[in-house]
């Protein structure tokens, strides 16, 4: 009964909500993420893979302490350019449980390129016991659950103040950051210059390193992309000139009624 | 249809039996005479029966690989995208075609206002139209919460909950909708079943509009009756070609966006896994629910009408003033060509229901220019109503309408030897 009162309640104070929509705290001015050129943009868009690649690195060293990759598949990462034999070492480097086995027992084997990217905690609450409460989100389709995608990335991954302004009090543990909705974030500024080694000897500035990272998780968002932009040209060009024919032949079948 | 065809021993075998092919030549060839002026406004009943057959296609292959639980949808939905050979292919072409659906029905509905299509004897055909607009929406709707992101949970809970509005038995009808105390499993099990089973009831709807369209045929440009054979043209090959064209304009512009901007029509927090205890900070419905939102927000408690109840009337209110319409317009004349004032309104109201659409996205306590939004829409929503309860009939009574011509022929051959432009001059 208990219960029932309290989803009936949950539920009409979200009715409440939709009718009175932003009765919610005032929240300080969040910042606009300014527009950038992305390799991924426009009708011919493509991933850059070095920039992917580079990205991928750093979610490796830096994102994936927290946050999971869940709905990407390490055999996935063949669409930035990885070799099958690359794709393979990555993915033993973790260890997933498998089983049971014939004995009933689960047991550990290093991950196949099959296997989706290993999780950093076990479960939600493990995430936030270990982040001060605050639960780091998955990554899988953080560019396309947000307004801006990879913009909002660049800019909140580099959108951190050291020092909140005048008036603004942060809870415990919070840092303020100029594009996260309501300014608090639990996350820590995640990237800094040199905060990676490049592979490929990309000098590696913090700027760099947000770019990369936002063009990797751009692919692991949209990995059909590149895919979906070629077959479009294709199924444009069709489409204008069958459209143009049937012009023609309307045309002309209409040609005795004028 | 050729006679060769009817000669043929198999298919006069068959016609004999069951006369299929005249029903066919009767329904969309060249058996059913059509007005000869008809524009391209004509061409969008067509390309809804063809966008909705799209989406049955579409779902259907989505449905063999969907997983209607709370613990699956949202994953499943993203196994479609990346693992399902064309997944994404199906899915964005699901997702944008109900978008593409509602701007169709849109401009046919403002179309038949326009040219008066709603008159007698074209009153049911009318109301069938509205009756499939409505089942539409609730389709639309239901399918919106499948996927199961934040905006599919929380659109559910809202819409589900107007229901409580009902005095006294209103809480007992949402548990009985949600089929538990919240939306929950039994909810999405129950809303998957009916967005399989609706699309087919709209095709029996459909069938009924057509069957209703072919007694009294078409409307047309100068909304005056067909007066003979020289009034009409064979559907098939002018019409049929027509359509084919416009067909081919309407695909370039949806496949656009399946491949190009597949997500402008949608939230970015439906790409959020529903989560019952994070209300998002803006719940907004799918942009075709826009207009109506704002009516059920622009209500104000009313005497003894709580503001819930107020707007929840209004709500549909929206949708079910439109049935009135046949009998609301007094004006003997159809068409707004020859209907000077009514046009000038006509207008007024496409834009009046704009927006609505406008404010429906903003939230109520946002300003424009000083204006806050909620007042923006309740003037907007007395104009929607005002127009249809009051000055449609009273226009209807007072304006002194143009001279029809005497027929559709006579007006075409009128305007010389080109009646494109005729036509042109109709939109």
């Amino acid at each position: 009964m208990m219960m029932k009162l309290f989803k009936t309640s949950a539920a009409a104070a979200a009715l409440a909500v939709a009718l009175m929509l932003g009765a919610g705290p005032a929240m300080a001015e969040v910042g606009k993420p300014p527009a950038r050129d992305w390799s991924f943009d426009g009708m011919f868009g493509t991933f850059d893979r070095g920039a992917a690649q580079r990205g991928f690195q750093v979610y490796q060293e830096v994102c994936a302490a927290c946050h999971s990759l869940k709905l990407v598949a390490y055999r996935n990462l063949s669409g930035i350019g990885l070799s099958e034999d690359q794709i393979k070492a990555i993915a033993a480097e973790v260890e997933v449980t498998d089983g049971p086995n014939d004995e009933g027992e689960m047991f550990q084997r290093p991950a196949r390129p099959s296997d989706r990217f290993v999780k950093p905690f076990a479960n939600d609450n493990a995430a936030r016991a270990a982040n001060n409460g605050a639960l780091p989100p998955d990554l899988s389709l953080m560019v396309k659950a947000r307004k801006g995608g990879a913009d909002y990335l660049q800019a909140l991954l580099t959108g951190y103040k050291e020092e909140p302004p005048a008036g603004i009090k942060l809870s415990e543990g919070m840092n303020y950051n100029l594009y996260f909705p309501g300014n608090q974030i639990a996350m820590a500024p995640p990237v800094a210059d040199d905060a990676v080694e490049y592979a490929d000897g990309t000098k590696a500035t913090a700027d760099q390193i947000a770019t990369d990272v936002a063009t990797f998780l751009a692919w692991a968002a949209e990995p059909e992309l590149e895919e979906r932009k070629r077959l479009g040209i294709k199924v444009l060009l069709f489409l204008i000139v069958l459209t143009a024919m049937m012009y023609a032949l309307k045309r002309q079948i209409w040609s005795d009624q004028h | 249809m050729s006679n060769k065809f009817l000669e043929n021993p198999v298919i006069k075998w068959i016609e004999y039996r069951l006369p299929v092919f005249s029903f066919i030549n009767e329904s969309v060839g060249s058996g059913y005479p059509t007005p000869k002026n008809l524009n391209y406004w004509w061409n969008f009943g067509s390309l809804a029966g063809i966008v909705l057959a799209i989406m049955v296609a579409t779902g259907i292959v989505l449905a063999m690989n969907y997983t209607p639980h709370v613990d699956y949808a949202f994953e499943s939905v993203e196994r479609i995208m990346r693992d399902v050979n064309y997944g994404w292919l199906m899915r964005y072409i699901h997702m944008n075609g109900g978008s593409m659906f509602f701007i169709v029905v849109y401009i046919h509905l403002f179309r038949g206002m326009y040219y008066g299509s709603y008159k007698k004897p074209r009153e049911l055909l009318w109301i069938i139209g509205i009756i499939i607009f409505l089942t539409m929406m609730a389709t639309a709707f239901m399918g919106y919460v499948l996927p199961w992101g934040q905006q599919s949970f929380w659109a559910a809970t809202v819409i589900t909950n107007l229901f409580s509005a009902i005095p006294l038995i209103g809480e007992y009808i949402v548990t009985w909708l949600w089929g538990g105390f919240s939306v929950d499993n039994p909810t999405l099990n129950r809303f998957y079943a009916f967005h399989y089973l609706l699309p087919f009831v709209l095709f029996g709807l459909v069938f009924v509009h057509l069957w209703a369209l072919h007694v009294h045929k078409s409307n047309n440009p100068l909304g005056i009756d067909i007066k003979g054979p020289q009034d009409t043209i064979p559907f098939h090959p002018y019409y049929t070609m027509k359509d084919l064209f416009g067909l081919g304009v309407f695909l370039i512009f949806f496949m656009f966006f399946v491949f190009f901007a597949p997500n402008f029509f949608g939230e970015p927090d439906n790409y959020i896994k529903a989560n019952p205890m994070v209300t998002p900070t803006h719940i907004v419905p799918e942009w075709y629910f826009l207009p109506s939102y704002a009516v059920l927000r622009a209500v104000p408690d009313i005497w003894f009408i709580s503001a819930k109840l107020g707007g929840v009337i209004g709500m549909f209110g929206f949708t079910l003033v439109l049935l009135l319409l046949p009998w609301l317009d007094r004006s003997p004349v159809r068409s707004a060509q020859f209907r000077p004032i009514y046009r000038q309104f006509f207008w007024v109201f496409v834009a009046d229901c704009f927006i609505l659409g406008w404010v429906g996205a903003n939230t109520p306590d946002a300003v424009f220019y000083g204006i806050p939004f909620l007042w923006i829409g309740r003037v907007a929503t007395v104009y929607y109503f005002g127009h249809i309860l009051v000055l449609i009939p009273l226009i209807s009574i007072l304006e002194k309408p143009k001279t029809l011509p005497d027929s559709i022929s006579a007006a075409v051959t009128a305007k010389g030897a080109a009646p494109d432009t005729a036509q042109g001059a109709a939109e």
